[in-house]
Order: structure tokens, then C-alpha cells, then sequence
């Protein structure tokens, strides 16, 4: 006999409650919340909207990516902290993967020394506040550098001093266009002629020199922008100090060096722990398959074990990457003008708390998520492909 | 089994939803009759039910607002915060002090955080109109300064060409600055922090040439660097800085409490009535003087207050100048001149309205 299931007890339906029962949940959560702001505005008389946006800032950035003058609107304004943001983010990714990978490789190694030095950074680093590191790197590190007029000088005429560190620097002349195209057309030319040469040698079994084919190729297109151009690709700056301040170069303040090494060597020390764990999770079956075929330690680790070891990697790393992406906000203990700094001035200017926190939120959000997505897009390539 | 197991879920499910339920119910209420209740209830009732008032403070400003080492605050703002505790409570010491930050400071006034902010807080038309704020008298009138050290060869504004300058972030300083630097086309690197702290700490280590904040500011820090007499603020003055205490739009009422208490210490000093010597004038047969001090007339109760608020507050924490002496006078480490903030009668600014 076929019983009637009551719907509370029904495996369709059940799910679906409880699904709405969460989203009446959120929204009803929601709703409280926007209540109480609308009540607080409503108190002090003040009205939501964008448009101070388009008003005149009136503060000054210096550290800028894109042009910006005091006359120039808050949104620019914010616009200039976004970049300042990203380029510490992006640096600070690259940089940190760079340190994590070796000090975590450095943890496994058979060398004593190594190791332990490896083992004693990641505990300090992992096991302090990132503020109080940041803190020490600028005030303990950076500013007890000599004064400008006393700066450091490193062999190739790199400046360091609590100004900031200088650094020889390439400026572009009317050629450089025209060298950097060929030199890109170089590139991919000796790519396919490299990509078609190793496979005629595949076949044929006769050295093709896929490798010299291709350096030919690239120096035979530069000589083409030599003679077209009959100019240098750069001209080399070098820094002088002049007065107060470098002239020439290439300068990092010591804020942005501060605030990128602060990530750099945080975010390396968490990143060294997942490498070292994403290596141990390849089974010790593989490292010895590869020592049968007669691959040494580097060339099997690069063929066999980080390859596998990337997959258990990955994920987490995608992680650390976010938060390096929003540790990035304290760059203003040590002065800094980052999104969140100059965000904060902008709402101090303009007391729009509730639309500045928003856009807060919303573009360490899209930083995020699109990090997530660059990372999940990699992940997928990285899957173990089933034959 | 499964049956049971179901039971169990749907049970659950069903306690859960009918505590949420209630659960909104219970929150949503309140808010509305809490936000019903405090605009009938005045500030100055919750105030009085608390039983102390709350006064956003700074405490790192030697002088003005300083948590000192034994965790009490002091300075000349602070006191303006146990006159407004002496006035309502008769004891200067019904107060609580809420350290903020220079970004957090009307915010937390906004939202009602603190009943009022003695932060050495510039009135400025737009934090007066567009905040939702009200600016009580200014307690303190001050100008931007900027401090170089001596042997740095700078002499003005216009020798800053080229040089870091420290400030910290949520302040006037930050826009004056730009302002006047763009007037003198003078091309500066602004380094901001959000802790006057590190501006200091940056000044001293020489990673920036200069620093800038209100002069009596200035002032304050010069007296606590390691080599006070290396430093120098430069002549040039580049703004206005009335600095006061700031109330929360909405509630008159206690908008007049600030205010007056204020004008109390200020009228107290020019009919030269003190904290030694008020006694005395409690028998004075001048009528000036008895209304002021509430011995007739209803002035304070008009207020919310007591009659003799004046006088708690006079002999809590003194007339205006004595305040001033105590903190930032000839005897302390600032010896600050009194200029601006004298009495109108000496060529100051200070002037309170009648007490009638």
C-alpha cells in the first residue's frame, strides 16, 4: 500500500524550506539593519548619495600610479588609493610566492643549517602580529637609516637612506616603441620556431639546436629595431641626491617598501608552510620512482613533486593571497596612501560614513573575488588530468 | 530509525524557526521603541540615569587630553569635561573619558557613542552643517603651525619645496595644508598616518623634514621630544583653528548645558570669581553676582539644572583662567600666551553672553 508522505517529512521539499527558511532569515536580518541606519540618518538629518564624489578633494597624494592633483575629485582620489592598493597587492603576491616556495623547500632540505633558519622564520614570522612587524620594519629598520645627505651607497649606485631607496632606473627614448614591438615579435617568433624545431627533432631524431634557432631569431628581429630605430632602446638613469629628495631613478618611499616587504616576508612564512605540506602530501613513492629514473633532487622536484604537490597547494594558497590583499590596509600605520587610507581621509572630509564604508567593502571584495577567480581558473588547469 | 530521525530534524527545525521568529520579533521591537524612546528622552535624562557623562577625549596630546601613567586623564579639554560632570552631577568626577582617534571623533558623537566630544575639535562650516553636528563656543583659539628642526635651514613654508611633510589623517591639518602649499605652489610630499605617534616618531628618526598640526599642538609635542630646544615651529600661521566641543544635532537642551557651562568658566574669570575665593561672594548683595551664582533667579533650573551649577562648577575645577594656568600657563612645560584665548576685556576672544 502506498502511504501519503506528509510534505514536513517529504525528501523533495524539506531542503527546500530550509533554504527559505534561511533566506527570510538573511533578509528579514537585512532589513533590520537598514531600519537602523535609515532611523540613524533620519536623527541627525543627513541624506544618502554619491554625488560628493565628483566634489573637488582638496588633499594632496604624492604616491601616485595615475595623475592626480589636489584639484582633482574624491573619486580620483579613491581611484589613486585603489592602484596604490593593487600595486602592493600585486608585487606582494608575486614576491611572497617567490620567498614561500624557497624557505618552504628550505624547511624540507637535508642541509641542518638551512632548515633551521627556515623552521626559525616561519615560527617568528607566523606567531607575531603583522602590525607590530610593520612597525618594526618602518620605525626599527627604514628610519634608522642615515639621513639623505648621508645615504648609503650600494655598489651599481643604489641609494638607501630613511628617504627611501633609489635605484638606477631606464628611461624611455623615441625608439623605445619601436624596440620594445620587435622585441616582442622576437619572442614569439623564436617561441614557434623553438615549439617547431623540437618537434622535427622529436621525429627525426636529429639534433635540430631548437634553442640556438630561437636566440637567432629573437636577435635577428632586434637588429631589425637597431636599424630602424638607430637609437638605443633606454637610457640609464642614475640617482643624485638633490636637496631633500632623489632626482633620477627609480625611488620607492619607504612607506610602500615598508608596507610591501611587512606582506611580503608575513604572507612568505604561511605560504612556506603550505609548500612545505603540499610536498609532504606527495607520496615518498613518487620521489623514489624519480631517483629510479635517474632524475636528480632539483630536476625532480620540478618535474615530479611540485607538479603533484601544486594540488594540494593551490587551494590554501588562494587564501593567503586574499589576505595579503587585505592585510594591505594597514599600510597606514606606517603612512601609506592606500585605498583604505585615503578612503579614510575622504570620509573625514565628508563625514559620508555609510557610502564610503560601502565602497570600502566593495572594491576589497571585487580584489578578492577576482583573486579567487584567477585562482580557481589556475586550480582547474592544475587538475589531475585522468587519462 | 529514519523515521525518528526525521522526527528529530523536523522538530529541531521547528524550535529554530519559532526562536527566530521570536527572536525578530524581540529585536525589531525594541529598536523601534528605543529609537522612539531617546527622541522623547533627552539626552540629559539619560545622562542622569546613567549617573556620569561620557566625553570623548584625546589621550595623547600632553596638556589638552593625556592619559597619564596612573590611567587618569588631564589637560584643559579634559577638565572641560568635569565641569560639565560638576555642573549636572555636582562631582567633577561623575565623568567617563573615551579615548578617540582623530577619525573616530564624530563618528562617535554621530552615533551617540559619547555625549560630547572635548577633543580639540576645529568648528568648521561644513562639520557644523553636513555632519549633524552642533559646535559649542570654542573653549580654545588656535592656528596650524608647522615644526622643522633648526639646523634644517628652512625658515618658511616656502624652503619646504620638495620636502616630506607629516600629518595625521582625519584632521583640518590635512586640508590647510594642501591648501596653503598649492597657494605658495610649493611641491610637498604628504606622508599620512593615522596615529599623531608615528608622525612624531617619523619627525625625530629625520625620515620627514617637518610636521604639522594646530601650534598649541605643536607645542605640547615639543615639550616631550628628546631635544626640545633642536626644534622650531615656523612664524608663519596657516589657518584658523577654533577648537570646542561638539554635540550631536537634535537635542537643544543639552546643546545649552555644554554651552553654558562653558560661558560659566569663561564669566567667572572676568567678574573674577575663583575657585579659592568664591565663598566670599556667595554673601554679595551685587545682583550680577547673585544671579550668576544662582543665589536668586532660576537660571539654572531653566537649564534642567541646579541653581548653583556655577558654582559647582567654579569650585570643581576653577574659572577659565585658572584652567588655562594649570595646564598650559607660565608654569607648566608648555608656557602657552594667553593671546587669543584672554578675556575680551584684555584684548582676547573670550567673551561669554549675560547670565540674566
Amino acid at each position: 500500500m502506498r502511504t501519503v508522505v506528509p510534505f514536513w517529512r517529504d525528501n523533495r521539499i524539506v531542503p527546500i524550506l530550509v533554504q527559505l527558511f534561511f533566506l527570510v532569515l538573511v533578509i528579514l536580518l537585512g532589513g533590520f539593519f537598514y531600519n537602523n541606519l535609515q532611523v540613524g540618518l533620519d536623527k541627525t538629518g543627513m541624506k544618502l548619495g554619491f554625488s560628493f564624489l565628483n566634489q573637488s578633494a582638496g588633499f594632496s597624494i604624492k604616491e601616485t600610479s595615475i595623475q592626480y592633483s589636489p584639484a582633482d575629485s574624491y573619486g580620483r582620489a579613491l581611484l589613486v588609493g585603489f592602484t596604490n592598493t593593487i600595486k602592493v597587492a600585486f608585487w606582494g603576491i608575486i614576491l611572497a610566492t617567490i620567498l614561500g616556495v624557497f624557505v618552504g623547500i628550505g624547511r624540507l632540505s637535508s642541509n641542518w643549517l638551512v632548515r633551521n633558519v627556515a623552521a626559525v622564520y616561519v615560527e617568528i614570522i607566523r606567531n607575531t602580529p603583522l602590525l607590530v612587524q610593520l612597525y618594526i620594519w618602518y620605525f626599527a629598520l627604514f628610519m634608522q637609516l642615515p639621513k639623505i645627505q648621508d645615504s648609503i651607497i650600494l655598489p651599481g649606485s643604489i641609494h638607501l637612506s630613511n628617504r627611501g631607496l633609489a635605484l638606477p632606473w631606464l628611461v624611455s627614448t623615441s625608439g623605445t616603441r619601436i624596440w620594445l614591438a620587435f622585441f616582442l615579435v622576437g619572442i614569439v617568433a623564436g617561441f614557434l620556431i623553438y615549439k617547431k624545431q623540437t618537434e622535427k627533432q622529436l621525429i627525426t631524431g636529429i639534433d635540430r639546436y631548437p634553442a640556438l634557432w630561437a636566440m637567432g631569431a629573437l636577435l635577428l628581429s632586434l637588429l631589425f629595431a637597431w636599424l630602424i630605430t638607430m637609437d638605443k632602446p633606454f637610457l640609464l638613469t642614475v640617482p643624485t641626491v638633490d636637496g631633500l629628495r632623489y632626482s633620477g631613478g627609480y625611488r620607492l618611499s619607504p612607506e610602500f617598501a615598508t608596507i610591501l616587504l611587512g606582506l611580503v616576508v608575513y604572507t612568505g612564512a604561511f605560504i612556506a608552510e603550505i609548500v612545505r605540506a603540499g610536498i609532504q602530501a606527495v607520496s615518498k613513492g613518487q620521489t623514489e620512482a624519480a631517483k629510479a629514473l635517474g632524475l636528480g633532487h632539483s630536476l625532480s622536484l620540478r618535474l615530479v613533486i611540485l607538479p603533484q604537490a601544486l594540488r594540494v597547494i593551490i587551494p590554501s594558497m588562494t587564501s593567503q593571497y586574499l589576505n595579503l590583499a587585505k592585510n594591505s590596509s594597514l599600510a597606514i600605520a606606517v603612512g601609506y596612501p592606500d585605498f583604505f587610507s585615503v578612503s579614510g581621509t575622504t570620509l573625514n572630509q565628508t563625514g559620508r560614513a555609510v557610502e564610503i564604508i560601502t565602497l570600502v567593502m566593495v572594491a576589497y571584495l571585487s580584489i578578492s573575488l577576482l583573486t579567487s577567480l584567477l585562482m580557481n581558473i589556475f586550480n582547474k588547469r592544475m587538475r589531475l588530468v585522468e587519462r | 530509525m529514519r523515521k525518528k530521525a526525521y522526527l528529530l530534524v523536523i522538530l529541531l527545525l521547528l524550535v529554530t524557526m519559532t526562536l527566530a521568529a521570536c527572536g525578530q520579533d524581540s529585536t525589531q521591537e525594541p529598536t523601534q521603541t528605543t529609537t522612539g524612546n531617546q527622541s522623547s528622552r533627552s539626552t540629559l535624562e539619560v545622562v542622569k540615569n546613567r549617573g556620569y557623562v561620557i566625553v570623548g577625549v584625546n589621550s595623547k596630546l600632553p596638556g589638552f587630553g593625556y592619559l597619564e601613567p596612573d590611567g587618569s586623564y588631564s589637560g584643559f579639554d579634559v577638565e572641560f569635561g568635569r565641569a560639565l560632570a560638576a555642573a549636572i552631577f555636582n562631582d567633577p568626577n561623575a565623568v567617563e573619558f573615551r579615548p578617540l582617534s582623530a577619525k573616530d571623533r564624530l563618528t562617535a558623537v554621530q552615533t551617540g557613542e559619547v555625549d560630547v566630544l572635548m577633543r580639540n575639535t576645529t568648528w568648521t562650516i561644513s562639520r557644523d552643517t553636513s555632519l549633524g553636528l552642533n559646535f559649542a563656543p570654542t573653549t580654545f583659539y588656535d592656528g596650524q603651525g608647522m615644526m622643522v628642526r633648526k639646523d634644517s635651514g628652512i625658515n618658511s613654508l616656502e624652503d619646504l619645496d620638495g620636502a616630506r611633510i607629516g600629518v595625521q589623517t582625519g584632521t583640518t591639518t590635512e586640508l590647510n595644508l594642501t591648501d596653503h602649499m598649492r597657494k605658495l605652489n610649493v611641491d610637498f610630499e604628504p606622508i599620512v598616518f593615522e596615529d599623531l605617534d608615528s608622525v612624531v616618531a617619523a619627525y625625530e628618526a629625520g625620515s620627514i623634514d617637518a610636521w604639522t598640526t594646530d601650534i598649541s599642538g605643536l607645542a605640547s609635542r615639543q615639550a616631550t621630544l628628546a631635544d626640545p630646544n633642536a626644534h622650531k615651529v615656523l612664524p608663519e600661521v596657516m589657518s584658523k583653528e577654533p577648537l570646542g566641543p561638539v554635540v550631536r544635532e537634535g537635542d537643544d537642551q543639552w546643546y545649552d548645558i555644554v554651552k553654558w557651562t562653558i560661558f560659566a568658566t569663561i564669566e567667572a574669570e572676568e567678574l573674577g570669581i575663583t575657585q579659592g575665593n568664591i565663598d566670599s561672594f556667595m554673601n554679595s548683595d551685587d545682583p550680577v553676582f547673585r544671579r550668576f551664582l544662582g543665589v536668586e533667579g532660576d537660571l539654572g533650573t531653566n537649564l534642567g539644572l541646579s541653581n548653583d551649577f556655577t558654582v559647582n562648577i567654579i569650585k570643581s575645577v576653577g574659572n577659565y583662567g585658572e584652567i588655562f594656568d594649570r595646564y598650559l600657563g607660565p608654569d607648566t612645560v608648555f608656557n602657552l600666551e594667553r593671546g587669543l584665548n584672554d578675556l575680551w576685556t584684555n584684548g582676547g576672544l573670550m567673551y561669554a553672553p549675560p547670565f540674566r
